[in-house]
């Protein structure tokens, strides 16, 4: 793996070959809930409906858990991920607000405010220093 | 023979479509957001295109992982607007210019792109949440008012095409387009952006004034906006801001000078910053 200039971009995961191969049927799985049979499929037996995508244990857990960073570390790209959060009721912005550890009110204000500034949001060493 | 008359760039927020769906653009959330359409509806009435090359992403609806093309261009009779998960949005069926499509594929694969040509493609809301905010409120009887040509451009997976690329198949589809002899009027549009992240801890940032340099330097200096590299991107527009570079392409199909008709700029839609431009050819 060559070095990544990305990587000191912080609270970030750059969905690159490295990490599509990685999340590959994790990927899979999600996608598989843009679509209503198979969406009654997880609810009806959620171990048989992932048990058909060749996912680690990690990757399993961390779709039972719902731990939406967990998802983007084990190679999850968030355009995946969101159907497993739209299957479970949660729209975009309060995914977004789960992930950056803000609650729902408090990521809205934000967004209204203007968003998050990019102003000590750069590099990693700028959230080292809080 | 076709004319590329005007450039657009469009966010493609999905909430925009389920604002304009759910029929509540007038709330205070989405009134300043929709205000800034009213004068694009109103060029587009006075503008009508015959044709648009609409430049946007596919959301992992059309393309899962397991096919990922770079550039992919829509030859298909039609396109159906996609289920993401929720229903396909009640919007009119996408209809081609087959002929046009294939004659712009033939001329990009000889000027040495190597295009990934779809037959079959389902369209998302990448593509229709532009038409919305052009042709305004519409059902699934109506048409669209225009004829449309897709290419989805991958911007999920790292690395997306540079915007040096994007700007170089810009050009080269201003060629293809300007050598077809039908007498028609065409807008490209390029979609996307602007600054936003949707993942992870840094979600929901936000850069307006590099956003408005970047319609500055789009406008007035393509020859530095082409430029611009894919960390730049990710670090000072959001891990999704990288749809931007889908604006390059709209751009490099436009004439050298352009002018700027109107822009549009508000933050947020849900969680991005919404950008919208319409440039004209200078006749």
């Amino acid at each position: 793996m060559t070095e990544k200039a990305y990587e000191d971009i912080p609270g970030t995961f750059v969905f690159d070959a490295d990490r599509s191969r990685e999340g590959y049927w994790l990927n899979q799985f999600c996608i598989s809930l843009g679509k209503e049979k198979n969406r009654q499929a997880f609810r009806d037996d959620p171990e048989a409906h992932m048990s058909k995508f060749k996912m680690t244990e990690a990757q399993k857990q961390a779709v039972r858990d719902r731990d939406w960073n967990g998802l983007l570390e084990l190679g999850g790209n968030i355009y995946y991920t969101s159907k497993l959060g739209a299957f479970d009721g949660i729209v975009f912005q309060d995914l977004a607000a789960m992930m950056s550890g803000m609650s729902r009110d408090d990521y809205r204000k934000m967004m209204v405010d203007g968003g998050r500034p990019i102003e000590g949001n750069r590099y990693k060493s700028e959230w080292e220093k809080k | 023979m076709a004319k590329i008359t005007a450039g657009i760039a469009c966010s493609h927020v999905p909430a925009i479509g389920v604002a304009m769906d759910q029929h509540i653009t007038e709330q205070p959330y989405w009134q300043p957001v929709f205000k800034g359409f009213d004068y694009s509806r109103d060029w587009n009435k006075k503008n009508k295109p015959d044709v648009v090359f609409l430049v946007y992403n596919d959301h992992c609806t059309a393309f899962d992982a397991s096919c990922i093309p770079t550039f992919a261009l829509g030859c298909a009779a039609e396109f159906q607007p996609a289920d993401e998960g929720w229903g396909p949005r009640p919007v009119p069926v996408v209809k081609n210019h087959q002929e046009l499509a294939s004659h712009i594929a033939q001329s990009l694969i000889l000027d040495e792109f190597d295009m990934t040509i779809m037959n079959e493609m389902d369209v998302d809301h990448g593509l229709t949440v532009p038409l919305s905010v052009m042709f305004g409120d519409k059902t699934p009887e109506d048409d669209w008012g225009t004829l449309v040509i897709p290419l989805a451009v991958n911007v999920v997976q790292y690395p997306a095409p540079t915007a040096n690329r994007c700007y170089a198949l810009g050009q080269s589809i201003k060629k293809a387009i300007e050598s077809w002899p039908e007498d028609i009027n065409v807008h490209v549009y390029g979609t996307g952006g602007m600054s936003h992240q949707l993942q992870s801890e840094r979600a929901g940032l936000i850069n307006a004034t590099w956003d408005q340099q970047f319609m500055d330097i789009l406008v007035n200096d393509p020859e530095k906006a082409r430029k611009i590299d894919h960390l730049e991107f990710l670090r000072e527009t959001g891990s999704e801001g990288i749809e931007m570079v889908m604006w390059l392409v709209m751009r490099g199909a436009l004439e050298e000078k352009v002018t700027e008709v109107h822009r549009h700029y508000h933050v947020p839609a849900s969680n991005t910053a919404v950008g919208h431009l319409i440039l004209e050819n200078h006749a």
